[in-house]
């Protein structure tokens, strides 16, 4: 009697280990039908409306300003400069909205690292145009490629377009800089291009399929990824460390596009739009929106205090947005002469870092980076 | 009243239970220190951080770099040996204070079940747990003896005891009961299950859950104890553990409880178990010694008794503190809330210079692994102690008159994140104590029950 039991319990101990470890392969398609939120849905609207469209406008924007950098090279002037810089600008603008997406073959590339590292580092910029000799695949290069480094190059030789231009038609400069421009522009260029060749490739339905909670599936890697990015990149690269927030003193030159003194404003509202954009999933060609964090949180219906978690985090995105619009265009001139609006806006960003750290995350039962230790 | 425990205590049962339990304990033991050591978990978790969350009075423990890798070897030996019995007493204290020391290493690391494991190995170091089927019994066999002093193994029922019913009375609250949180947040995120995963959305299931959990702690110890009800108790016992194994993410934690709830079986139980692993392990049956009855030994029987009189007391001290228990967490450790409340926080620390009014804020992740972070943003404890770390790290830098403050969110159980620590107060200037923690911010709301 007793042993029939014992083998009971064996059996019933395997098979139930048995249907939970086969979960992983086979639990994609067959629970959707049933479970209200569709997951699969969300990461296919992810895919397909807003991440794979924001790599291909990307790369399109890239690619002119590949364009641009081949012609003003050829023919250093004035007029071709302003040209490189307005394509320079619209490339740096679209990479706001992809940023964010360091998942897959970005994340293997390092992509966000290699494109916008700021402050550039000018010395090593300046060794290596006078050597001729530059590996950007290094780690330890990143600071001296991307768009920060275009911007040096564009922007930040010298104080007019006359005597910049000046540098790329010197017999002894011109050879240096304009292969190094263009190997710049270049070097963006094929990074985007790997990226967004993988997500059109294999990597589309890798991800899409990826709808296990486990630490490897895609809702809670990307959401990590989104995360992670909202707080270091946008809110701490863009506007913390410059303010100074996290220093003794500000530092106005770690603004992103330091030397073009115009734009840093605009990358900074494009990079909040594009977030809460993600956060609606707002298709990024049409105002429609699919399956996404915000319907998730609101089918996990986490009302509280009579507010939805949703709507408060879309609220804090408006008031950071109208924030940060009162900011000057040049950030780092910002920091020097009226900091305060600089740490306004940090705080209206930090609002929301809470929101979505602390209460999004919990309502999704989604980890902080991944600790694979136990829990008890 | 005293004869009866006279009579309880010259009672007498068989060295088989406790010699299974060893065996077990042992191979649990083993296969979960293999498995730390096998996911990296040394380096990751006492190798890699630069700071360390002490136990308050353990200060003086600390990873040993990387000879901390010797102390799970260590451990590892020393639980073989428990297996196989050899030179139990030794190993089984050098076990103990292995584990133990490991596990004060980092509070960040604390979980209900180290601690459920520290208890055991305690309570086994004063217990002839090797007087049959072990090495040091075939090796002399004046140590092997059928039977022993019944408290002997009655005191591992009495912990397992506590464990359960303490666990099911701290799910007697009104998050628990009436709002089915934390489970409501946890079971939907295991969608991805086959079959489950559908019906862990539904939110009859996650009351259906915490009443069945909270029934389950309570009653097991019951089902266990009483024979009629002994099988039937087991069987919940491996349908639980199961299935929290399969829903948390709770490790080596479900199978230890379910070997252990086998000391609850009768003796020709444990007799059968021994006699079919000695048949398999071709080991020739050994002649019981006729050694008499050893004179009882009273102080090993005093510690426990004082051991087991702390467990039933300690988890009630949170009853001193005035504040909500899961807000403060004052007194929440090491009194059986196990996976009881889904908390979660941020704590940003700024520095000030006071000579020069300068501040700063400080990122995290250059002090702290993610793991550290998470338990120090929800518990004010870490948060001190972080405060006064940073405070430390910033006078040698040069700066003097560190002052720490914080602004810290924290959520618990599905609520909408608060503020939890006074930004207004220097953490520096604080000290830690059992003393009430006074710049623990006020809790907007009521959880009520035990």
């Amino acid at each position: 009697m007793k042993k029939t039991k014992v083998w009971g319990f064996i059996i019933l101990l395997s098979l139930i280990v048995f249907a939970c470890s086969t979960s992983d392969d086979e639990g994609g398609t067959s629970e959707e039908t049933s479970d209200n939120f569709n997951r699969s849905a969300m990461l296919i609207n992810w895919a397909d409306n807003i991440i794979i469209p924001a790599y291909t406008a990307f790369n399109a924007d890239v690619a002119v300003m590949v364009q641009a950098s081949s012609v003003f090279t050829e023919t250093p002037s004035e007029a071709n400069l302003q040209n490189l810089r307005s394509a320079w600008k619209d490339a740096y603008v679209s990479f706001q909205s992809v940023s964010m997406f360091e998942i897959g073959k970005a994340e293997e590339l390092n992509f966000r690292n290699r494109l916008n590292v700021y402050p550039t580092d000018v010395t090593s910029i300046e060794e290596n145009v006078s050597n001729n000799t530059y590996n950007f695949s290094l780690p330890s290069n990143i600071a001296i490629q991307g768009f920060p480094a275009i911007d040096y190059l564009i922007n930040g030789l010298a104080g007019t377009d006359a005597e910049i231009v000046a540098f790329y038609n010197s017999e002894s400069t011109a050879t240096g800089y304009n292969g190094y421009l263009n190997e710049l522009t270049n070097t963006v260029l094929e990074l985007s291009t790997t990226v967004l060749n993988d997500w059109e490739g294999s990597y589309r339905s890798i991800f899409v399929a990826g709808t296990s909670s486990s630490a490897t599936g895609s809702v809670d890697k990307l959401v990590n990824d989104f995360l992670f990015y909202y707080e270091k990149s946008l809110r701490a690269g863009k506007i913390g460390i410059p303010a100074g927030v996290f220093s003794v003193d500000p530092l106005p030159e770690k603004v992103e596009a330091l030397y073009s003194k115009e734009i840093g404003k605009e990358l900074l509202l494009a990079a909040i739009t594009a977030s809460q954009n993600f956060f609606n999933g707002k298709s990024f060609t049409s105002a429609s929106e699919g399956e996404s964090l915000k319907s998730y949180l609101d089918f996990l219906n986490t009302i509280k205090n009579g507010d939805d978690l949703s709507t408060l985090i879309n609220n804090q995105f408006d008031i950071s947005k109208t924030k940060a619009a009162e900011l000057g265009n040049d950030l780092a001139l910002q920091v020097t002469t009226d900091n305060s609006k600089m740490t306004e806006t940090y705080d209206e960003l930090q609002r929301n870092v809470i929101l979505l750290k602390v209460d999004m995350l919990q309502a999704l039962s989604i980890n902080v980076d991944f600790v694979d230790a136990d829990g008890d | 009243m005293e004869t009866y425990f006279n009579t309880y205590f010259s009672k007498e049962t068989k060295t088989a239970n406790l010699a299974v339990f060893r065996v077990f304990f042992g191979i649990m033991m083993f296969f979960s220190t293999l498995r730390f050591l096998s996911y990296g978990w040394v380096d990751k978790l006492y190798i890699q951080p630069k700071f360390f969350f002490s136990y308050y009075g353990f200060e003086w423990i600390k990873p040993l770099g990387v000879y901390t890798y010797a102390l799970f070897i260590v451990c590892l030996i020393s639980s073989f040996l428990i297996i196989i019995g050899y030179k139990y007493r030794y190993s089984i204290i050098v076990f103990f204070l292995c584990f133990t020391y490991i596990e004060l290493m980092d509070k960040t690391t604390y979980l209900n079940h180290y601690y459920f494991v520290s208890c055991l190995s305690f309570l086994l170091l004063f217990l002839p747990a090797n007087r049959r089927f072990s090495l040091d019994a075939y090796l002399d066999n004046s140590l092997n003896q059928e039977y022993i002093p019944k408290w002997n193994v009655d005191c591992i029922k009495v912990m397992l005891f506590i464990v359960y019913f303490y666990a099911g009375l701290a799910k007697l609250n009104s998050d628990w009961l009436l709002e089915a949180m934390p489970l409501k947040i946890w079971l939907p995120s295991n969608y991805d299950l086959p079959i489950l995963g559908s019906l862990l959305q539904k939110e009859w299931v996650h009351y259906a859950f915490s009443w069945g959990g909270a029934l389950y702690d309570l009653m097991i110890p019951f089902l266990l104890l009483y024979k009629p009800t002994r099988w039937f108790g087991f069987f919940m016992v491996v349908v639980f553990h199961v299935l929290t194994r399969i829903l948390f993410p709770i490790g080596v934690f479900p199978f230890v409880m379910i070997v252990s709830a086998l000391i609850f079986f009768d003796s020709d139980f444990h007799e059968k178990l021994i006699h079919k692993a000695s048949k398999l392990l071709k080991l020739k049956p050994l002649n019981n010694s006729v050694v008499g009855q050893r004179s009882p030994r009273k102080i090993p029987l005093l510690i426990i008794g004082l051991f087991l009189l702390i467990q039933l007391l300690l988890p009630w001290r949170y009853l001193l503190y005035q504040n909500e228990l899961f807000w403060t967490e004052e007194g929440y450790r090491f009194s059986w809330r196990v996976m009881l409340m889904e908390k979660a926080g941020y704590a940003q620390f700024k520095v000030v210079d006071s000579s020069n009014g300068k501040s700063f804020l400080i990122d995290n992740n250059d002090f702290l692994t993610s793991f550290q972070e998470k338990q120090m943003s929800t518990q004010p404890d870490f948060m001190l102690q972080y405060a006064h770390y940073l405070a430390d790290h910033f006078s040698e830098n040069g700066a003097k008159n560190i002052e720490v403050y914080v602004e810290s969110y924290v959520a618990i159980n599905g609520r909408l994140s608060q503020p939890y620590v006074d930004p207004k107060v220097d953490l520096a200037k604080e000290k830690d104590s059992f003393a009430p923690k006074k710049w623990i911010l006020n809790f907007n709301d009521d959880i009520k029950g035990l």
